[in-house]
C-alpha cells in the first residue's frame, strides 16, 4: 500500500499525458516523475536550458555540466536539446509548456497563487516561478493541503505577494483533488481514507462537493 | 585573411575592471560560472562593484568569494536563496539587491546585447515586482517596460574556445554566457580549452568571436568546477 504522499505523488501524474511540454518545480512537483510510465513520451523542460530531461544520476556518474533548475544533477535523452536562458524563458512564455506543477505557500480559490516569497522570513526572489505560472498553458499545484502547523493553504484570498493572478486551474493535495473554476474551487477526488467534512475544514475557502460519491486516490 | 589572437593572461584581462564597475558573471548555479575569473578579481580587490548573475552561487564558492571580500554593492539576481550570506548581507543592509525574474533578466540581458533599449511585457503585472515601473499601452493591451541591461564587463566560461573568441558551450554550461557575451562593453572568457583558428567549424559555434575581447586559457579546473557532493 502507497502512503499519502505516493498516492498524491502518483496521481498528479496521471494527468501528464503523451506528448506534453511539461515543467515542474522544485520539490513535490520534480518527484511525480517518479510515477510517470518510462515509455511515456513526455518533454520535461527545465529553466537552465533543457528540453528532454532525463533521470537524475547519482554523483558518480554526473556530468558537471548537466542540472536541472533544483541543481540536481540529471541526463540526457534521446531527442534533448539545450539553450540558453533567454531562449528557455521564450518556451515559457510564447505558451509552449502544456503544464507545469508547482509548489505553493497559499492558493486563493480564484486561482491566485503565492508562492515565492513570506516577507521579512523567506525572501530568496522569484526565480522562474512567476513566468511558469503566469504563462504555462495549464497550472497545477502539488503541496500539502495545510502548512506544517497545520494552517489551511487554501484560502479565499492570498494573504502573501502574489506570484501571479487567477493562475492554477488544479490543485493536488494529500487530501483531495480540486478543481479551480469559475463558480469557485470544486472537489473532484478525494484522498483514500479521508473524509470530506476533514477536507472541508482544513480548507478555509468554500470548497463546492458534488452530489453523489466521489472517485478516490 | 587571418583573424586576431585574442589570448591573453588572467591578471591583465582583470586588471582592466576598475572599482564601482558593474560585472556580469555567467552561470546557473555551478555549470557556467567562471570561478577561475572570479577568484582573480577577488585578488585584485576590485571594490563597490555591482554583480549581475542568475543566482549567488552557494556559500564558498563564486559569487560568495566576492561577497565575503566586501567588493559588492548591488547584485541583480532572480534567486539568491542558496547562499545564506547573500541573504543576510541583504536583511543587514550591506548590499543591495535587485530581484528580476529569471527569464525578464535573460531578456534584459539579451536585449541590451541586440542593441535595443527596452521591451515591453506583462510578467509581473499585479505582483510587487511590477512596483514602480512605468506602464505602456500596445493596441488593447497594457505592459510594463523592462530596460536593457548592459554592463561594463562579462566575465563566462566556455567549454571550447579558438584564439579568435569563437565559442562553444557544454549541456547546462551555456544558460546565461551567451546573451551575457553580447551585453558588456568589454566581455571576458575563461575556456577550458583553447584551439587555434578553424577548429571550431563554423556550424559548431555557439558564440561568435566578435562578441569576445579577451580570451584565457585555464590551466586546469580548480576543485569548484566539479559534481557537488551534497
Amino acid at each position: 500500500m502507497l502512503n499519502a504522499k505516493e498516492r498524491l505523488l502518483r496521481r498528479a501524474a496521471q494527468d501528464i499525458h503523451s506528448g506534453m511540454i511539461v515543467n515542474l518545480g522544485i520539490g513535490l512537483p520534480t518527484q511525480v516523475t517518479r510515477y510517470l510510465p518510462a515509455d511515456l513520451p513526455v518533454c520535461l523542460h527545465s529553466e537552465n536550458g533543457i528540453a528532454g530531461v532525463g533521470p537524475q544520476v547519482s554523483n558518480a556518474e554526473a556530468d558537471r555540466n548537466l542540472i536541472d533548475a533544483g541543481g540536481a544533477y540529471v541526463s540526457p535523452i534521446k531527442g534533448t536539446s539545450y539553450f540558453d536562458s533567454a531562449v528557455s524563458f521564450a518556451i515559457v512564455r510564447s505558451g509552449r509548456l502544456d503544464l507545469t506543477l508547482l509548489g505553493a505557500f497559499q492558493v486563493a480559490a480564484n486561482g491566485d497563487l503565492a508562492n515565492w516569497m513570506i516577507p521579512g522570513f523567506f525572501t530568496p526572489g522569484a526565480g522562474g516561478a512567476i513566468e511558469l505560472a503566469q504563462k504555462a498553458r495549464r497550472v497545477a499545484v502539488i503541496s500539502t493541503h495545510t502548512d506544517k502547523k497545520g494552517r489551511p493553504k487554501i484560502l479565499e484570498r492570498c494573504t502573501l505577494p502574489l506570484t501571479a493572478h487567477n493562475c492554477v486551474d488544479r490543485i493536488y493535495t494529500d487530501m483531495a483533488v480540486i478543481d479551480v473554476t469559475p463558480n469557485g474551487l470544486e472537489m473532484i477526488e478525494i484522498a483514500h481514507g479521508i473524509d470530506q467534512q476533514d477536507v472541508i475544514n482544513a480548507t478555509e475557502a468554500k470548497l463546492d462537493v458534488p452530489e453523489g460519491p466521489i472517485p478516490t486516490f | 585573411m587571418a583573424m586576431i589572437d585574442k589570448t591573453t593572461d588572467m591578471e591583465n584581462a582583470i586588471s582592466e575592471i576598475p572599482d564601482g564597475a558593474s560585472v556580469m558573471l555567467g552561470g546557473f548555479g555551478v555549470p557556467g560560472t567562471p570561478f577561475c575569473l572570479i577568484q582573480e578579481l577577488v585578488r585584485q580587490g576590485q571594490k563597490n562593484l555591482t554583480i549581475i548573475k542568475n543566482d549567488a552561487n552557494e556559500n564558498g564558492m563564486g559569487v560568495d568569494r566576492l561577497l565575503e571580500n566586501g567588493q559588492v554593492g548591488k547584485l541583480i539576481a532572480s534567486h539568491i536563496g542558496l547562499n545564506s550570506r547573500a541573504v543576510q548581507m541583504m536583511n543587514d543592509g550591506d548590499i543591495q539587491v535587485e530581484f528580476v525574474p529569471q527569464g525578464i533578466l535573460a531578456e534584459r540581458i539579451r536585449i541590451a546585447g541586440a542593441g535595443m533599449m527596452a521591451f515591453v511585457t506583462d510578467i509581473g503585472m499585479g505582483t510587487p515586482l511590477a512596483d514602480g515601473k512605468t506602464e505602456v499601452s500596445v493596441g488593447a493591451a497594457i505592459g510594463v517596460l523592462e530596460p536593457a541591461l548592459h554592463a561594463d564587463f562579462a566575465l563566462l566560461h566556455a567549454a571550447r574556445s579558438d584564439r579568435f573568441g569563437n565559442l562553444t558551450y557544454a549541456a547546462t554550461a551555456r544558460n546565461f554566457n551567451p546573451i551575457m557575451a553580447m551585453a558588456a562593453t568589454c566581455t571576458i572568457v575563461e575556456s577550458e580549452k583553447v584551439v587555434p583558428v578553424g577548429e571550431i567549424a563554423p556550424d559548431e559555434v555557439h558564440t561568435p568571436a566578435p562578441f569576445i575581447d579577451h580570451i584565457i586559457q585555464l590551466p586546469g579546473l580548480p576543485e569548484e568546477y566539479n559534481v557537488v557532493e551534497r
